[in-house]
């Protein structure tokens, strides 16, 4: 099994994809609606992570 | 008169005939109920991403949890973690069968993929939970 070495952003980037996939795949009735929310969520994942990312930068000072 | 409260009538729940079949293939292979119900787009994004998941869990050496009582937070993690990773199903079963459980070990990517490990697991119960609503006819 090769190994992998992800920083937390590749790994948070990659979180953030496949769990949008899926909850855009169970949440909603058409596939349209599906494609959508599943974009929504994975572009507020990428909100949160950059946006307490910067928190965090600010925070430590 | 003082008000008596109205029951409200039980719903009967659905036969486990009905519902059983997809939700157990579901949960041994993520997305496996999706194809039994003839749902198969749905049923691949869903074997992609769960199996992606894992499979990056395991490339980042990531340990599986083993079941551990003791105070409140131990129980809650070890024995929550221990379901997270059964909840994968055969991919979990085959992992520890084949020696791929990793010890669990201090690093940061490690963590990374033990939480990758668990979060492929939450991921089929979300898909079983809509393998059984459309099993029951709740959703198309």
């Amino acid at each position: 099994m090769p190994k992998m070495n992800l920083s937390h952003f590749e790994a948070a980037i990659l979180f953030a994809l496949f769990s949008s996939v899926v909850l855009g795949v169970i949440t909603k009735r058409t596939d349209t609606e599906r494609i959508r929310y599943g974009v929504r969520c994975f572009l507020y994942f990428l909100a949160a992570l950059i946006g307490l990312g910067w928190l965090m930068h600010f925070g430590h000072g | 008169m003082a008000n008596t409260p109205t029951k409200a009538p039980a719903v009967p729940s659905p036969p486990l005939s009905k519902w059983a079949a997809p939700v157990v293939l579901g949960w041994l292979i993520p997305g496996g109920g999706h194809f039994l119900l003839k749902k198969n787009g749905r049923g691949a994004l869903l074997l992609v991403s769960v199996l992606i998941t894992f499979l990056l869990g395991l490339m980042m050496r990531g340990a599986m949890f083993q079941p551990q009582t003791g105070d409140i937070l131990t129980t809650i993690i070890y024995c929550g973690g221990f379901l997270g990773d059964l909840a994968s199903g055969l991919l979990y079963l085959l992992a520890t069968w084949l020696g791929y459980s990793q010890p669990d070990m201090a690093g940061h990517v490690h963590d990374y993929g033990t939480k990758f490990l668990v979060a492929a697991g939450l991921m089929n119960v979300l898909a079983m939970v809509d393998a059984y609503e459309i099993a029951i006819g709740k959703k198309d």
